[in-house]
């Protein structure tokens, strides 16, 4: 079900604007793995790459291969629905679908891929939502509005939304910035819970988070304003907090920079 | 920092609150206004009904059928007889065929143009719009009976020879000048920018994180529309399309030059026939004297009436289907 993802050689483009350039790396099936770095470093931009969300914003591009296993996302008759179908995607700030029951945010993956008994959707609602650990906290109201719970809860909805329709990837950009310490501990957890079944990249810039939850860990940054972002180093979480092989990376958790 | 005691000008002489009893003179005045403009338009509303009752009910004292079923308009024969019946029906079906025709294209318009149209292309066609908007009805008027009239009265002749079976469509005696079925094109045309251009609005409205989660998910482009962006903007479109029906249902001087007016009841709608409440009174205000104005606005109060009932019943539909969808 997890899959591994190779990038090389990325670069992304907002019109004539290049906001990242040759990013490669590697990225370990259920493994959790942490982009961190300065704001308009580019690892949001980097992230949305891997699923192919960069380019619904008009004018965006990218150049590169993104494999998932053997499979290039880039490559010629790929259709970038089919994508976003096996890789999901949490954002920053909860989304949930304002007009829609908490059951109904959780289903409409499903229902967009066609899925309609109800017993298969009340099924997967009730997996994915126990799956984002929301499920004792909402099954009694689960006819609900969705924008209803409080933030931390919208964002585990959001979760318990990306992961019934069983993607293959996760992606999770800044998912706790929103949020409060204690909303915060509880994503961090379903984290940890989540990487027996998936392989997950999320952006942060708290580097406690990335140390907490990460088993590897990316440094992005820039060299000045208008030029592109770039990965310093990746490796293990240990080695990048303890000894990077970077300067600049020792320079940015240590707090010198950034 | 330093610490305030080491300071000479520590205060000895206490200085005069600030969270005491100053007045917020800006403030009080801001409020005074904008409640008064609240409170003017409810008067302006209430003022008007009562003008319309006042001035109304000696003219339907007056008159000697029923004003509701009667369909000649006579108000100044020595019997009075006239009734409101071939007025709002026409001023109904006008209305509605010109919304089952602008509403599509004008939705079509509003999700093109904020969903899918290159953002260049997007500014040219919402000015487009907005322009449209602008266009005084007189123009549309004129143009219909100048131009359009000539060119849909084959259009009519074909819908009945093919398709007359369909009620609306039905046999007009072999009249296809002047329909109600043009009075309803160019008032679909007036409404159509209209409600385009709320449309618009409201469609922007919507957070784009909305449909980049619905895109998220594996929804294709049209998906994501469907599930993210028209729910929420649901209400928005309504009172949308209600502003674009009272615009048509009150539209006076285009009906007025483009239809072919009969004293009849008709839902034929590729011939001439009946009248609308709006066109009736301006066509006939300034002969009238004081009795057949009296019953002019009488026909204008029910105007008022059916404007207030359609757009009453919209948020009715709009608040019990939030609530459905919510449980």
């Amino acid at each position: 079900m997890a899959k591994r993802i190779v990038a090389t050689d990325v670069s992304a483009y907002y019109g004539s604007l290049k906001a990242i350039e040759g990013v490669s790396l590697s990225i370990e099936p259920k493994s959790v793995t942490a982009l961190i770095g300065p704001s308009g470093c580019g690892k949001s931009t980097f992230l949305r790459t891997l699923n192919r969300m960069h380019e619904v914003i008009p004018g965006a591009r990218v150049e590169g291969k993104v494999l998932l296993d053997d499979e290039d996302l880039y490559g010629e008759g790929v259709d970038a629905v089919a994508v976003r179908r096996t890789i999901g995607m949490v954002f920053q700030r909860p989304n949930p679908f304002p007009t829609m029951s908490i059951y109904d945010n959780v289903a409409a993956g499903l229902r967009l891929n066609g899925i309609k008994g109800r017993q298969r959707l009340d099924e997967a609602v009730e997996r994915s939502l126990r799956g984002a650990n929301l499920w004792t906290e909402v099954k009694d109201r689960l006819g609900k509005p969705g924008a209803g719970l409080s933030g931390g809860q919208q964002q585990r909805l959001c979760i318990a939304r990306a992961i019934a329709v069983e993607p293959q990837v996760l992606l999770m950009d800044e998912p706790c910035s929103a949020l409060d310490p204690i909303s915060t501990l509880a994503i961090e957890d379903l984290m940890t819970d989540l990487k027996d079944r998936y392989t997950i990249v999320i952006v942060t810039h708290n580097m406690q988070q990335a140390a907490r939850v990460s088993d590897s860990t990316g440094f992005f940054t820039i060299d000045g304003p208008g030029q592109p972002g770039r990965l310093v180093e990746i490796d293990t979480t240990e080695k990048i907090f303890s000894n990077p092989s970077e300067k600049r990376t020792e320079d940015y958790i240590t707090g010198r920079f950034g | 920092m330093t610490a305030p005691a080491a300071g000479p000008a520590a205060p000895t002489v206490p200085e005069p609150s600030h969270i005491g009893g100053e007045s917020r003179r800006g403030d009080r005045v801001f409020f005074a206004m904008t409640g008064a403009s609240g409170v003017l338009l409810v008067l302006t509303i209430i003022g008007i009904g009562i003008f319309l009752v006042v001035q109304a009910v000696p003219a339907l004292r007056a008159d000697t059928t029923n004003f509701l079923t009667t369909k000649e308009f006579l108000p100044e024969a020595d019997k009075p007889t006239f009734g409101i019946a071939v007025l709002a029906f026409g001023t109904i079906l006008t209305s509605l065929v010109a919304m089952v025709l602008a509403v599509p294209v004008a939705l079509g318009v509003a999700i093109f143009v904020t969903q899918y149209a290159p953002r260049r292309l997007a500014g040219l066609l919402g000015g487009l719009v907005d322009l449209l908007a602008a266009v005084p009805s007189v123009v549309y008027g004129l143009w219909g009976i100048a131009f359009l009239n000539t060119h849909l009265q084959a259009v009519n002749k074909t819908l009945n020879a093919t398709l007359g079976w369909f009620p609306l469509f039905g046999d007009t005696g072999g009249r296809y000048s002047r329909s109600i079925l043009l009075a309803s094109v160019v008032l679909a045309i007036m409404v159509l920018p209209i409600i385009a251009a709320l449309t618009r609005e409201v469609l922007l409205q919507v957070p784009s994180a909305l449909s980049e989660a619905a895109l998220a998910l594996g929804a294709t482009r049209w998906e994501a529309i469907r599930t993210a962006v028209l729910p929420p903007s649901r209400p928005g479109i309504v009172s949308a399309v209600m502003l674009g029906l009272g615009r048509a249902l009150g539209e006076t001087i285009a009906v007025a030059l483009v239809l072919g007016t009969t004293p009849a009841i008709t839902a034929r709608i590729l011939g001439p026939g009946g009248n609308t409440i709006a066109a009736n009174i301006a066509a006939k205000f300034s002969e009238y004297a004081q009795a057949g104005r009296g019953a002019l606005i009488a026909t204008g109060l029910v105007l008022f009436v059916i404007t207030f009932a359609v757009n009453a019943l919209a948020r009715v539909i709009v608040i019990r289907s939030a609530r459905k969808r919510l449980g």
